[in-house]
């Protein structure tokens, strides 16, 4: 396959085929993703070709999910969950934080654990609670995780395979209001790392950093700035775990400002660890504070409140004329 | 203070990101079942005496057979011996109001005034039954289909609509009606419940607690550890389990080997399975067992036999997943005409009750229409609300920055 035009969930699903098809040791597991092909049908018709041996609907149980990959990934698998959506994770977070995140380094390096936990997380679609929160941070904090989240249908392929590929635990996170946009995937062309930032619009006057559903916004944001004379640059980091700090110090060095853009909350939040990490390293090369724009320090609102919640155009707008100000 | 649209500042954008679904295409397709996980899969080989785990099987209590006969049993008749015509007329009523008052949230789904719908059609019975079961001072903690609890709790229906409409994470007070917020993450009420349940035991109360959970559910850790808990403490909690046949797109047998309800057996305290579209069996089991706790027997697992005749919700696509033919089979089981049969045949209610209750059908799904496109958007600065009881510094700054942000957009435009 060369070149196609598809949906970030349809990359998915078909770099998923792929796995599947090269790696008899990769399996597929998660509530609803057999038959139905999960609730946002990124492994649609993947148990109908592999069969219930290899995509396996699980009992209702999110510990009882990662705890059994965990087992099947000692024995030599290479599971990939997903997890419904991102407020259901915490049931399993024990087992993530706790077992999967640490078991390697006990083992003093001689066990392996390549399991790929797929949450589909982010707001935006109208849905009820629970169903539109971003806990990356809770993830990266924990040393032995790999986190990273794609933005647009190419990356979400490629992304997918190296993290299988991994043989470190990769909590990925699907940027779920992006599942339906297209982009071009070239499924024969050599990806760089998996968690090197790319620069997605270049720019001169301002870096904006952002990853996953927030990338959209940030070259929109890009767009509209242009138009009123300024030069912005977009990062997309696209590993929250290990971050790619020398892309972005490399970027504020040519731009000299950076705003960070992302939906979690700002408090303690990624934005936070970058702000602090690249003030060591540009202090002398910033002209202004590095400013975050994120959600608040409160529950994810209901549906009828998101837009005001969710980083949107004008509050990234809104932090560039503030950062260029100074 | 309602801070008014953010047009005043030409914003660069267009307002509004597209909502989108989680819908896909419909084609169904016929899974490949490889050799071992089908075993697993398959209905249950049968553990010596025991029904298998997908058949209703021989100890399903029922009072009232599918075409509506009165049945014996001498261990529940007991619970419902003194039930009188106007109760049985009263338990027809709240099940026809409840089915009616899910199909108009359903539609309202569709038209778009609401963003989700959990319906509860099919699994009437169940709810009406225990919920009725349930004493003004028993507490109910439910999960997110209990529209029919709700019902029998005093709960005014509009107020469940509030977090389907995307306008509040909850909707009422829980302790007006001593009827819980609708959880989400599943299995996790259960535990709140039996916490809930050691506290009535250490007050010394004779009020119980019941929690509701679907069959999905039951795998959860946070259901065993209630269960656990519930026994070690004698706590008086009866867990209520519909067991609607289907987890969105798995079945219970992805779930369980054995009927959920012997799963009791293994923590020391009784379970039971009871015919969920029978009304009067699951009011009789119910109240059996919510009196089995008051007295300090403890807990117990009330499996309710049932099925979800909708979608698991409106975003959901069972053609994906369910042959027509098993919804048709349990058409023929449906809850309210099974009663419906019964009152007839026993002369307990007349043409004139039925078409009263028509009209008061109609009523309430018009009341319920006009509630909803009533209902305002919540005002933005309700984000902050309520975050923590004594008030965050935190909270206050960004409260603060956000009130400047909404503010520059009317200043701007009034100084142009
Ligand atoms: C911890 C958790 N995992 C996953 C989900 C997503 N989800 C919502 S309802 C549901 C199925 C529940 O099935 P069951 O417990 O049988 O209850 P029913 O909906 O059939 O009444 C799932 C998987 C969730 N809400 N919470």
């Amino acid at each position: 396959m060369a070149a196609e035009k598809m949906a970030l969930a349809k990359a998915i699903n078909e770099s998923l085929r792929t796995a599947l098809d090269t790696d008899p040791k990769v399996l597929i597991m998660g509530e609803d993703v057999g038959k139905l092909g999960g609730v946002f049908r990124v492994t649609d018709g993947l148990q109908k070709d592999f069969g219930e041996d290899r995509v396996i609907d699980t009992p209702l149980a999110e510990s009882g999910i990662v705890g059994t990959a965990i087992g099947l990934a000692l024995r030599g698998y290479r599971p990939v969950v997903e997890i419904q959506f991102d407020g259901f994770v915490f049931p399993a977070y024990d087992q993530i934080v706790t077992q999967l995140a640490k078991m390697h380094a006990r083992a003093l390096g001689k066990i392996k654990l390549p399991v790929v936990i797929r949450i589909p997380y982010g707001g935006g679609i109208g849905a009820v609670e629970h169903h539109s929160e971003s806990p990356e941070a809770l993830f990266a904090h924990v040393a032995g995780l790999k986190v990273v989240s794609p933005s647009n249908a190419s990356d979400a392929y490629w992304m997918m395979q190296q993290a299988i590929q991994s043989d470190d635990p990769v909590i990925f996170f699907e940027p779920k209001r992006r599942y339906w946009d297209k982009g071009e995937v070239t499924t024969d062309a050599i990806p760089g790392p998996l968690h090197k930032a790319v620069v997605a619009r270049a720019g001169s006057d301002l870096t904006l950093a952002a990853y996953g559903p927030m990338v959209k916004v940030c070259l929109e944001a890009a767009a509209a700035a242009q138009e009123e004379g300024k030069s912005i640059e977009v990062l997309d980091l696209r590993s929250m775990s290990p971050i790619d700090f020398d892309s972005v110090q490399a970027s504020v060095e040519k731009t000299r400002r950076l705003v960070v853009v992302h939906e979690a909350p700002v408090f303690l939040g990624t934005g936070a660890e970058i702000a602090a990490r690249i003030t060591e390293r540009c202090f002398y090369h910033l002209e202004a504070p590095v400013l975050r724009v994120g959600g608040y320090h409160a529950p994810y609102p209901p549906a009828r409140l998101e837009e005001e919640y969710l980083p949107g155009l004008d509050r990234v707008l809104d932090a560039v004329d503030r950062s260029l100000a100074y | 203070m309602t801070v008014e649209s953010t047009a005043a500042r030409k914003p660069r954008r267009s307002a509004g990101t597209t909502a989108a679904k989680s819908g896909a295409s419909t084609t169904g397709t016929k899974s490949a079942a490889s050799k071992r996980t089908s075993a697993a899969g398959k209905k249950s080989p049968g553990v010596p005496g025991a029904p298998g785990a997908s058949g209703p099987g021989p100890e399903l209590v029922q009072l009232l057979t599918p075409e509506g006969e009165r049945v014996k049993d001498a261990t529940y008749d007991p619970y419902v011996a003194d039930i009188t015509p106007e109760e049985l007329r009263g338990l027809y009523r709240d099940m026809v109001l409840t089915r009616r008052f899910d199909a108009e949230a359903t539609s309202l789904q569709r038209q778009g005034e609401l963003g989700l719908w959990a319906s509860l059609l099919g699994q009437e019975a169940a709810q009406i039954g225990s919920g009725r079961a349930t004493r003004e001072d028993d507490y109910v903690f439910p999960t997110y289909r209990e529209h029919g609890v709700a019902w029998c709790r005093g709960v005014d229906p509009t107020n469940l609509l509030g977090m389907f409409r995307g306008v509040n994470n909850g909707g009422w007070d829980p302790n007006s009606n001593n009827f819980h917020l609708y959880t989400i993450v599943i299995g996790s009420q259960t535990l709140h419940a039996t916490g809930y349940a050691m506290g009535v035991a250490k007050d010394g109360a004779d009020s119980a607690v019941i929690a509701y959970f679907g069959d999905g559910a039951s795998s959860q850790g946070d259901v065993a550890e209630s269960f656990t808990f519930s026994a070690v403490y004698n706590a008086p909690v009866v867990f209520f389990c519909q067991n609607n046949q289907w987890a969105i797109s798995e079945p219970t047998e992805k779930q369980t080997r054995v009927p959920l309800y012997q799963r009791a057996q293994g923590y020391g305290f009784p379970g039971v399975r009871v015919d969920g579209n029978d009304v009067i069996a699951c009011l009789a089991v119910t109240k059996w067992a919510l009196e089995r706790a008051r007295r300090g027997e403890g807990p117990t697992l009330v499996e309710a036999y049932t099925y979800r005749m909708g979608a698991h919700t409106t975003s959901d696509d069972p053609t994906k997943y369910r042959a027509d033919e098993e919804r048709e089979s349990w058409e023929a089981k449906d809850p309210i005409l099974r009663l419906r049969a019964y009152l007839e045949a026993s002369n307990h209610a007349d043409e004139g009750f039925f078409a009263e209750l028509e009209a008061e059908s109609e009523a309430l799904g018009k009341r319920v229409r006009e509630v909803v496109r009533a209902m305002p958007d919540p005002d933005h600065f309700a984000i902050f609300e309520n975050v923590y009881a004594d008030g965050h510094a935190l909270v206050d700054e960004e409260r603060a920055q956000f009130a400047a942000y909404q503010a520059s957009f009317a200043d701007e435009g009034e100084g142009k």
